[in-house]
């Protein structure tokens, strides 16, 4: 509906509520300016929702941050106006601006445990933030934002006045920055990567309490965002923007039907897209007698809390009674929300936090290992974090730290080393010349890169990829992606694909488990989980993917339970099992209530 | 592994990173005056212009009042007639002595049990803690003097002492960042990658806890020199005549208000000393962090 209005509402019709000319944002470092925003403009009506699309370093953050009056000391606005109800919001000195941020505009950030105070509950932030601008008494304030709370229907919001932000879930978090921001009914609401910290399930809910409250309050929204599918479910109208410049602005079904600019073009071809995978026709390696990897009923506790003994009194039931096995040559995909424990089991498996049940790999079994067999062990399978800037070491070249599995395994000489990292940085992508610098000379995916090198040096038969390209913007996500791949084709090294993101895992995977509360609900190959999700959970999880297609709207769904059920449990309390049934041709699925 | 290792190495190696230093102009200020007092140091028995603990006869007015700073005597006069340039360059002997001994001594004990117990976790991690808190809990000044006093004061004694009181707070600090360390995803990938503990101590943790060390290790300078002029006074330092710079101060600090020049000098001397360490220390822990590289 929103939609419409915006393009019912011709050029010029309406006076805008935020007009931005030409602004420029530049960087001052050393006495040398350089520009971090160049020449931006746009319109922004009331009631309508723009999104700022663009990939790290594209200046949307910075953007937002400049209409903000919130810009690092070293960063300015150079030229250029951003007229909010024909006021100019760069030029407004800092008392005035102090005064509006809060009132006139707001703004929400993509971590919301960074953005609330530790130590405050949260009535007292609520209150505190509508008493700065409004002249309420603290009781009025207090029942503000009650309704406040009430609004972004989070349940049992007197109770929640009393928490503080550890409390309560991510998703929960947000909706109290968004029940602050729109207390004061600001005319301009700015929410950068608002939902990106979050699961895709919440994801959906906090979207759809978005555009419902812009809906009955007509605020204006700028959504920065780096996923197009959150753009095409929310926006009217799409900035996009590369290394500072504006590179298409148009409403948001000409954008993805029609795109006009190269780069918005391949920027809509990186996105994975759910029902892409099927086409990628590979046959699926065969059950085999031997698989590099067997895990077999196993469990993850860890012990928390203590009593006055220094006796653990609950545990935390990471992973519990998981199987499945890992042939040669395939991709097995785990999937499933924070703290379902799929990344306890790659660290199980990679031997990081000990495991009860039977773990095997290429027929060995890990527990119970000797030194020497543990390393042993460690050639066959190797890990890709997720943040490969914090798994290299920030003080060693990355030549060195690639060839320092050869050096721990007493691999070759040193020139064959030499020789092996000049081949792998090859192979990756990399100029062996860069052998000799630091991680932090390099860009995220070219990081990447580097850990992938470091994987692959010692010829392993199975590599765990931990989230490996979340962090990575979706076109360098698809390079490393056509990587792996063709690295797999290369050596007939199998992968464990761990991820969140259901529309990558279903464009790599072969076969896949979908995890809920440590274990897996449904098991079987990628066209029998995606083509006939049986499931309730991975039903939800397929839905609450956004779509990257604006014609494809899905309405608003009705609201379900907030919080996840606990894993916790006091000592002693067997947590519940699910039992699997096969549904033929060995798609499992756990039996529902 | 020389070889796999060699760009490293080479990032690191003493000349390329002595000229970076030497680049910054606060690092070379401090190199000077760390230079000039070693100098001054070692030469002393060459260019002081009086034996150090001589009571000279022209050193004092007829009303035995101490000459201030000027003709023969540059610094002045102490309240015995002695040379106070002549006892501030014996006693920056002294002074570096215990400075750099006493106080690498204590950073050495230090790293190590932190370290030790940051890595090991367990019962020796819990043991080696608490143990540090207890050291941490008696008063340093009480210790010192009950340390001061089994032993028979030397300068030697008095070093090691300085050293046994002042390893506490480096130890509690390396405890705490090796345990954050520990805690990082390359240390996790490390393990993944099958090296072995001591690897992982040596390889990727210690040089991790360089800049920390440098920057406490420079600050411990002060601290420690202080400490032993602070025992001096107490009867349990450095034994007169033997000077010292912090002995120089508490000899004096009485005739303040008459003879200013007899605390100022020395004051000054050990502000400066410990300043040079300072920024020395900064510029060196800037330069040998990779991250920082083209800053300078």
């Amino acid at each position: 509906m929103t939609a419409l209005h915006s393009a019912a509402a011709p050029e010029g019709a309406a006076e805008p509520l935020l007009r931005v000319r030409d602004l420029t944002v530049s960087v001052r470092d050393r006495g040398v300016v350089r520009p971090l925003v160049a020449g931006l403009s746009f319109d922004l009506h009331g009631g309508e929702t723009l999104a700022i699309a663009g990939e790290s370093g594209s200046g949307k953050s910075i953007t937002s941050l400049a209409l903000m009056g919130l810009l690092p000391n070293n960063v300015s606005v150079t030229s250029g106006q951003a007229l909010l109800d024909g006021i100019d919001l760069p030029s407004l000195p800092e008392a005035r601006m102090r005064a509006w941020r809060g009132a006139r505009l707001a703004m929400i950030f993509q971590e919301p445990m960074t953005s609330l105070n530790p130590v405050q509950n949260i009535g007292d932030q609520l209150t505190e933030a509508i008493r700065a601008h409004e002249p309420v008494s603290r009781r009025d304030a207090a029942a503000q934002a009650l309704v406040a709370l009430r609004k972004v229907r989070i349940p049992e919001p007197e109770r929640r006045m009393r928490q503080y932000p550890h409390e309560l879930s991510g998703g929960m978090r947000q909706r109290v920055m968004i029940a602050m921001a729109l207390a004061l009914r600001p005319a301009l609401l700015i929410a950068d990567e608002p939902t990106t910290a979050l699961d895709v399930t919440v994801q959906r809910e906090v979207l759809d309490l978005l555009r419902e409250l812009q809906t009955e309050t007509g605020t204006a929204i700028i959504l920065i965002t780096h996923d197009m599918g959150v753009v095409a479910e929310t926006a009217d109208r799409v900035v996009v923007m590369r290394q500072g410049r504006m590179v298409e602005s148009a409403p948001v079904e000409t954008l993805f039907a029609t795109p006009s600019q190269d780069y918005t073009r391949a920027l809509l071809a990186a996105v994975p897209r759910l029902g892409a995978g099927a086409a990628r026709a590979k046959p699926l390696p065969p059950a085999t007698p031997a698989p590099v990897a067997r895990l077999m009923d196993v469990q993850v506790h860890f012990d928390i809390g203590a009593n006055f003994l220094g006796q653990a009194t609950h545990r935390v039931h990471a992973v519990e009674g998981v199987s499945f096995d890992i042939r040669p040559g395939e991709t097995f995909g785990l999937v499933g929300e924070s703290g379902c424990g799929k990344s306890t089991i790659a660290k199980a498996l990679a031997g990081l936090v000990p495991h009860e049940g039977r773990v095997e790999v290429d027929g060995k079994a890990l527990a119970g290992l000797t030194v020497q067999g543990r390393r042993a062990i460690c050639r066959d399978i190797q890990m890709v974090f997720q943040d490969p800037m914090a798994a290299l070491d920030p003080r060693m070249t990355v030549g060195v730290a690639v060839a320092e599995p050869m050096v721990i395994h007493g691999i070759g000489t040193a020139e064959e080393r030499h020789a092996r990292v000049a081949d792998l940085f090859q192979r990756v992508g990399l100029n062996p010349e860069q052998m000799s610098r630091y991680p932090h000379e390099f860009s995220g995916g070219q990081r990447q890169r580097i850990c992938i090198a470091r994987a692959l040096s010692l010829r392993p038969k199975l590599i765990i990829c931990d989230e490996s390209v979340s962090a990575l913007d979706v076109s360098v996500q698809a390079q490393v992606l056509d990587l792996l791949a063709e690295l797999q084709r290369e050596t007939g090294v199998s992968y464990l694909f761990i991820s969140h993101d259901m529309a990558v895992v279903e464009n790599v995977v072969d076969r896949l488990g979908v995890m809920y509360m440590g274990q897996i609900v449904e098991m079987g190959t990628r066209d029998q989980v995606f083509g006939n999700p049986r499931h309730s959970y991975t039903t939800r999880l397929l839905d609450a993917v956004p779509i990257p297609d604006p014609t494809r709207r899905m309405p608003p769904r009705p609201e379900r339970d907030l919080d996840l059920p606990s894993p916790i449990r006091p000592i002693g309390e067997a947590s519940r099992r699910v039992r699997m049934r096969n549904i033929g041709e060995e798609h499992f699925v756990a039996e529902e209530d | 592994m020389a070889e796999t290792t060699g760009a490293h190495v080479a990032a690191i190696a003493p000349a390329g990173v002595l000229r970076r230093l030497l680049r910054r102009k606060l690092a070379l200020f401090g190199c000077a005056i760390i230079v000039l007092v070693v100098g001054g140091a070692v030469l002393a028995p060459w260019i002081a212009p009086y034996p150090p603990d001589e009571q000279l006869f022209e050193g004092l007015t007829l009303l035995g009042e101490p000459l201030p700073p000027g003709g023969d005597f540059l610094m002045g006069t102490d309240l015995l007639g002695r040379d106070l340039l002549s006892r501030m360059l014996y006693g920056a002997q002294t002074s570096l002595i215990i400075g750099v001994v006493a106080n690498g001594v204590a950073l050495v004990i230090g790293t190590l049990v932190g370290v030790l117990a940051g890595f090991m976790r367990g019962w020796i991690g819990a043991v080696l803690m608490r143990f540090t808190d207890l050291m941490m809990a008696f008063p340093a000044l009480l210790l010192a003097i009950c340390l001061a006093a089994i032993f028979q004061p030397s300068l030697w004694i008095v070093a090691m002492v300085i050293a046994l009181v002042n390893w506490v707070q480096t130890a509690r600090v390396v405890y705490t960042e090796t345990t954050a360390l520990s805690e990082r995803e390359f240390i996790a990938a490390e393990k993944t990658l099958g090296a072995s503990r001591s690897r992982i101590l040596f390889r990727h943790i210690l040089p991790h806890l360089v800049p920390t060390l440098i920057v406490w290790g420079t600050l411990g300078i002060s601290v420690t020199v202080l400490l032993e002029a602070t025992l001096s006074y107490l009867g349990v330092g450095v034994q007169p005549p033997t000077p010292s710079w912090g002995n120089i101060i508490f000899e004096n600090q009485t005739y303040f208000q008459a003879a200013p020049w007899l605390v100022f000098i020395p004051g000054a001397a050990i502000l400066l000393l410990a300043l040079a360490f300072n920024l020395v220390g900064d510029a060196l822990r800037d330069v040998l962090d990779p991250t920082q590289r083209g800053n300078d």
